[in-house]
């Protein structure tokens, strides 16, 4: 059984654990520029502190631990440091060319800590996500309100920053390809067609069914108009990226468990792939800080749980290894979301 | 448990979902966002309007257009950019970006960078196997990648499917390939197998209809998923000219196709008939062609045809309406043109009414009220709108005498509660089609115009203002330097503390000009208005009582956020120095070229040109566009849409012309020269004249591509040697004053517009005609051309002939030159205005260039290194310069815009 196989197969009987937030634990270290310059950065012009998924390169140590504490929480799936790993996103800190290197490190790191642990414990096999941020430009949207028009970022300069990032991910061990945080749906579809480039030039079948690696996608609902930052509501953003057999599709960030539950019941009702969804604790507050403890989180993550909505649970900003201890532990409780396929005008 | 369903759903998005649920009946595709569709669209796209074009989209939507259909196939646009820019605005309007865009084209690279912009999943049309099924393969991969649906045409390495064996067998083999070879979802194909026309006459036609019906059947019943989709209108175009028997051929087909299982295609909603409503003869005639049930169907329908034609339908109504009461007679007389009877109708009214206002108030403006909705849901055109006007203005002028005077008993100054709007064309501009058809547009919505003409100065404009106690004021200008002339007025009206309105109006205007220029000027609400028909709610929203106060705030607000964006555009525009615009001229092998003398130099005066001959010579186009119907000539006349409309006004417009011609209306005259002239920079000197004739060109300055030249029209004039070089001047304006007079007495604005326009169009005639005459007689260097009136409207011979003031060479006083140069005063009388118009006003003039690479070209935005070199040229100082060029200029001169408090 190939790890895609075995992925789907446990994906059927339980309801897999995503770790938590990876900038809150750290925030923890307390990390100053020192940190972040590799060696061969020592003389770098741009200050480079802030640049996190920088730290899988000058401090992997710092990266494995936080990955082990999550593994230690219960979850299932580690996603790779490498957020902001896109040349595109790389280029405010002047290490574009640093892009394949960041991704291939992360995958590595995250994979190395996984595999430490499903060895320790063969019976909890343990996957790595590369994930795909959304960069910080828009493909739909012009930065300028003066210039509808305009646009900072292209598909085609979107889907090659993209394929460099797949490329390193996958060379570096990850299981999964997770695209997430979609403000713009126009920049998913260009990560999706990159995923597909770089699929076909390897002969990876498409469909996990198949063999393929899984992708899982994760849109952002920015508010509770219900629509993402480039303007499209749950259902339409689905429509748009089920083109691809997706392993899942869900929500994360923006919004808290209880904000963010009628939105995931969208999906739920609509998709034939598994549901994820990885919320924040709860909303920031007036100081931008996010102090949902983890027991409200999981109670109201459980409502979810309840309605048989979800396959996937982890958390974003401002969760730590106790929000995924505390959800890990409730989700197993429950049964995960299952599909029944039915024809046209069946009830 | 999630339910989910597993096939035969087609699902797009746009900002929100489209769903073919089995509850969705039909989908319909909005497709005047289509440059081969509509020329309305196509001449906003080429024209860079996209502010306006977005309009279009935004009217579908609002229209009820479930799909937009995005097309820019158009042999001079840049496709791929236009399509992007396009759809890359449609993204920042969430009413339109939220349903599904249909990215069609027939071109490959114009669908991949439609893909690229949107961020739902759209549609692409179209694809087919008609390049073989490597090509089909290939395509189809890509769009899977995008996450697209996508339209097949029937159509194959033979050709287009055109029976129904053959649809099944190109249908059946596109789906095989698609599913089993490229794994395209199957609920993501759609097949257009083909409409075509019924009731041709010809045999192979018969099953036209049916055929497509038991493919739409056998799709749907074989290739699972799989939908259909077409173009309705197609099936009827043998009746185009006989609207009645078109809605109810549309409305059957629909009717049926959907039966059998059609999905979503394009219907116009404005051309169908319910199918209830359809009369059970002429049902019965019409399904016996779409089914080809007997074998004189054909025969049977177009004998029935011809007794529902409209013309058919309204003289046997004609002797009914004469029955109804009064106001109903006024009523039908103005919706239809009628003005026979309106006298006697009107003193009917008058002796019913005892008040000859109650009688315009009330029956007369009630009609003209049916009129302007009729006009607003586009059910009227308007050459049928102007009648209507004639017939108005015709009472209106019968009751005046009856009208209370001042001193009367029953005189009261504020006696009508009718709004009054104030035209005008402004000084310096002599032209006032546009402003009539405005005047005409207006008054069949209950406003009474107060017309002042043309030429009308400021003090003019706010004096009868003020004495008239007028709600609106409208200024209109075609040439250039009118727009510095309404800032001027817009100013003047500022500082004599009027609050009045003010529309803006006019072929040079637009919406950006009037919010830089004209709106920070005055503290009154100011609108500029795209076309007549905008210019009635836009009236009503500026003047109401309920409306007016937040309509200020709106319009203020819009055009100060417009003027902050053009400021912040100023900034990012890609301009390239005008030294280095200079070093990237339009290239010419010059050593392989020979100036040709020209056979004739000098001066040549043609005193009378023949009418008739200039007849031959006319674009008819433009003058339909006039009277606001969009399409080419001669299509538009077969125009499902206005083509009755069209070949009404054609008949007319040819009617005229037999007058025009038989009794001398107008006279037509012509001066042109030939010289022998020398390149100097971008200058133009005239040789072996007593005095000194130079001529000033301007040459783009945006950024181009590699190869692409930053062109100037003196790039055609050798460097070095001596080259040839002419001007023209052609007026058909003599004698139109008179003939306008009487018309205006009249009170008959259909026939005032009528003779202006085809004076216009003898004018361009004219000069189309003697740049034949150049060519190939005078200057000769193609004595042995011969190409139809057609080739010529197309510009398919050597030479370019543009004139100052449009888009090559903008700036308008170059003319001063050429009428110096031609003596064109003195040889044809034709004058210059203050803002160098020309008058009369049916007159072209414009430059001759000979060179075969000769090319137009619209000048684009310049920078401010370029006007200074040509004040200093020219002798003139730089602000006299930036306010001849100011639409072409790439930045605001010294003054900052100022915000005013809102």
């Amino acid at each position: 059984m190939n790890r895609s196989e075995l992925l789907l197969s446990i994906a059927k009987k339980k309801v897999l654990i995503l770790d938590g937030a990876m900038g809150t634990m750290i925030q923890r270290y307390q990390l100053s520029e020192e940190d972040f310059r590799t060696p061969d950065l020592a003389d770098h012009p741009k200050p480079l502190k802030g640049n996190n998924d920088l730290l899988s390169l000058s401090r992997p140590d710092v990266v494995k631990a936080i990955h082990a504490a999550y593994l230690d929480a219960g979850a299932d799936i580690l996603e790779t440091n490498t957020f902001s790993g896109t040349s595109i996103a790389q280029e405010d800190y002047g290490l574009q060319h640093l892009a394949y290197e960041i991704n291939f490190q992360s995958a590595k790191i995250a994979r190395e800590v996984a595999d430490a642990f499903t060895l320790k414990n063969p019976d909890k096999p343990r996957f790595v996500a590369g994930a795909l941020g959304p960069t910080n430009k828009t493909a739909s949207l012009s930065p300028d309100v003066n210039d509808p028009g305009y646009r900072a970022i292209s598909f085609d300069q979107l889907a090659e920053a993209y394929k460099e990032q797949v490329k390193g991910l996958l060379d570096g061990g990850a299981d999964i390809l997770l695209v997430e945080t979609i403000f713009d749906t126009l920049n998913a579809k260009a990560a999706l067609f990159a995923i597909q480039e770089v699929f076909e030039e390897r002969n990876i079948p498409l469909n996990p069914e198949e063999g393929g690696i899984p992708i899982m996608i994760s849109g952002t609902i920015t508010d509770a108009s219900g629509r993402t930052l480039s303007g499209q509501t749950t259902e339409a953003f689905l429509i748009s990226v089920s083109h691809v057999p997706l392993f899942s599709v869900g929500l994360n960030c923006a919004l808290g468990a209880k904000e963010l539950r009628p939105y995931l019941k969208v999906l739920a009702d609509n998709t034939p792939f598994f549901v994820s969804a990885y919320p924040n604790a709860g909303l920031p507050n007036e100081f931008g800080q996010y102090d949902q403890g983890a027991t409200e989180m999981a109670n109201q993550v459980e409502e979810f749980l309840k309605e048989g909505h979800v396959n996937i649970l982890g958390g974003c900003c401002g969760t730590t290894p106790e929000h995924i201890a505390a959800i890990a532990k409730l989700a197993e409780k429950y049964q995960p979301r299952k599909v029944e396929l039915v024809n046209t005008g069946d009830e | 448990m999630s339910k989910i369903q597993k096939h035969n759903t087609l699902k797009l998005s746009g900002l929100e979902p489209l769903v073919f649920t089995p509850e969705i009946n039909f989908v319909n595709i909005g497709e005047r966002t289509n440059v081969t569709g509509s020329k309305k669209f196509a001449r906003l796209i080429l024209n860079g309007q996209y502010d306006d074009a977005l309009e279009v989209a935004l009217d579908q939507v609002r229209g009820g257009a479930q799909i937009l259909d995005v097309c820019m196939d158009e042999g001079m646009l840049d496709g791929v950019a236009a399509m992007q820019k396009f759809l890359n605005l449609i993204a920042s309007e969430p009413e339109i970006s939220r349903i599904p865009i249909m990215v069609d084209s027939s071109r490959w690279e114009i669908i991949l960078a439609g893909l690229k912009c949107i961020q739902g999943k759209g549609i692409v049309n179209s694809i087919s196997l008609k390049n073989g099924e490597e090509e089909f393969i290939d395509q189809a991969k890509t769009i899977k990648k995008f996450g697209a649906a996508v339209v097949i045409m029937a159509f194959d390495e033979e050709g287009q499917a055109d029976t129904y064996q053959r649809r099944v067998e190109i249908c059946k083999r596109s789906y095989e390939i698609l599913v089993n070879r490229v794994n395209f979802n199957p609920d993501d194909i759609i097949f257009d197998p083909n409409i075509f026309p019924v009731a041709t006459g010809m045999d192979e036609h018969r099953r036209n209809a049916l055929d497509f019906f038991l493919a739409t059947k056998w799709i749907k019943e074989n290739l699972p998923g799989a939908k259909v989709s077409g173009g309705v209108s197609n099936v009827s175009f043998s009746f185009r000219g006989n609207n009645p028997v078109r809605e109810a051929m549309h409305a059957a087909f629909l009717y049926h196709a959907i039966k059998h299982g059609m999905d979503m295609g394009i219907v116009n909603p404005s051309m169908l008939e319910i199918y209830d409503d359809i009369p059970k003869d002429l049902l019965e005639k019409v399904e016996d062609v779409l089914f080809d049930r007997k074998e004189d169907a054909t025969e049977a329908l177009l004998a029935f045809a011809e007794t529902v034609k409209s013309d058919g339908k309204k003289e046997v109504v004609s002797e009914i309406w004469r029955e109804e009461l009064v106001e109903k007679r006024i009523e039908y007389a103005l919706v239809k043109g009628i003005i026979d009877h309106i006298i006697k109708d009107t003193e009917e009214a008058r002796l019913k009414y005892q008040n000859p206002l109650k009688v315009i108030e009330g029956p007369l403006m009630d009609g003209m009220n049916v009129v302007g909705d009729l006009f607003g849901e586009g059910k009227m055109f308007l050459p049928q709108v102007v009648k209507s006007a004639r017939v108005m203005k015709k009472a209106v002028a019968y009751l005046e005498p009856f009208m209370p005077k001042v001193g009367d008993l029953d005189y009261n100054q504020e006696q009508s509660s009718i709004k009054k709007i104030l035209l005008a064309t402004v000084k310096g501009d002599v032209h006032d089609i546009g402003k009539n058809i405005v005047g005409v547009v207006l008054a069949c919505n209950s406003y009474q115009i107060i017309d002042l003409g043309v030429m009308v100065d400021a003090q003019k404009i706010i004096d009868e203002a003020v004495k008239n106690k007028v709600d609106i004021i409208g200024l209109s200008g075609l040439i250039t330097p009118s727009l510095d002339e309404m800032v001027h007025v817009a100013s003047e009206m500022e500082r004599m503390g009027l609050k009045i309105p003010l529309l803006i109006g006019g072929a040079t205007t637009s919406r950006i000009h009037t919010a830089v220029k004209i709106d920070p000027v005055y503290s009154g609400t100011v609108i500029h208005v795209t076309d007549a028909s905008k210019s009635v709610p836009i009236a009503g929203e500026a003047i109401s009582e309920e409306t007016k106060a937040a309509y200020h705030q709106e319009i203020k607000q819009l055009y100060r956020d417009l003027r902050i964006a053009h400021e912040a555009k100023q900034q990012v525009k890609q301009l390239v120095s005008y030294d280095a615009a200079k070093s990237n001229p339009v290239f010419i092998d010059w050593d392989a070229y020979e100036p040709i003398v020209p056979a004739k130099e000098g001066l040549t005066v043609v005193e009378s040109l023949d009418l008739n001959i200039l007849r031959k010579y006319i674009d008819w186009t433009p003058f339909f566009s006039t009277w606001m119907l969009s399409g080419r000539f001669p299509k538009i006349l077969e125009d499902p849409i206005v083509g009755d409309e069209a070949k009404r006004l054609f008949e007319d417009a040819n009617q005229m012309l037999d007058r025009i011609i038989k009794e001398n209306w107008l006279q037509a005259k012509a001066v042109l020269g030939l010289f022998p002239v020398k390149r100097d920079g971008d200058d133009l000197r005239v040789l072996g004249m007593s005095k000194d004739f130079v001529f000033h060109f301007l040459r783009q300055q945006g950024k181009k591509g590699k190869g692409v030249p930053n062109r100037s029209l003196i790039d055609y004039i050798h460097p070095e040697k001596t080259d040839y070089f002419g001007g023209f001047a052609v007026t058909a304006g003599w004698g139109i004053e008179e003939k306008l007079k009487e018309f205006q007495q009249s009170h008959d604005d259909y026939h005032d517009i009528m003779l202006k326009a085809l004076a216009d169009r003898l004018a361009e005639a004219g000069a189309e005609y003697l740049h034949e005459l150049v060519r190939k007689e005078i200057w000769a260097y193609a004595p042995s051309e011969f190409l139809e009136n057609e080739a010529l409207i197309k510009e398919e011979y050597a030479g370019i002939r543009p004139a100052p003031g449009y888009p090559a060479c903008p700036e308008h006083s170059e003319k001063r030159t050429l009428f110096d140069l031609l003596k064109v005063e003195q040889n044809i009388g034709i004058t210059l205005t203050d803002s160098f118009a020309m008058y009369p006003t049916s007159s072209v003039s414009g430059f001759y260039f000979g060179h075969p690479e000769s090319k137009y070209f619209g000048l684009g935005k310049i920078g401010e290194d370029q006007v200074i070199d040509y004040a200093m040229r020219k002798g003139v100082s730089k602000a006299q310069a930036e306010k001849w060029l100011s639409p072409n200029l790439a930045y605001s001169p010294s003054l900052k815009v100022q915000e005013q408090e809102l």
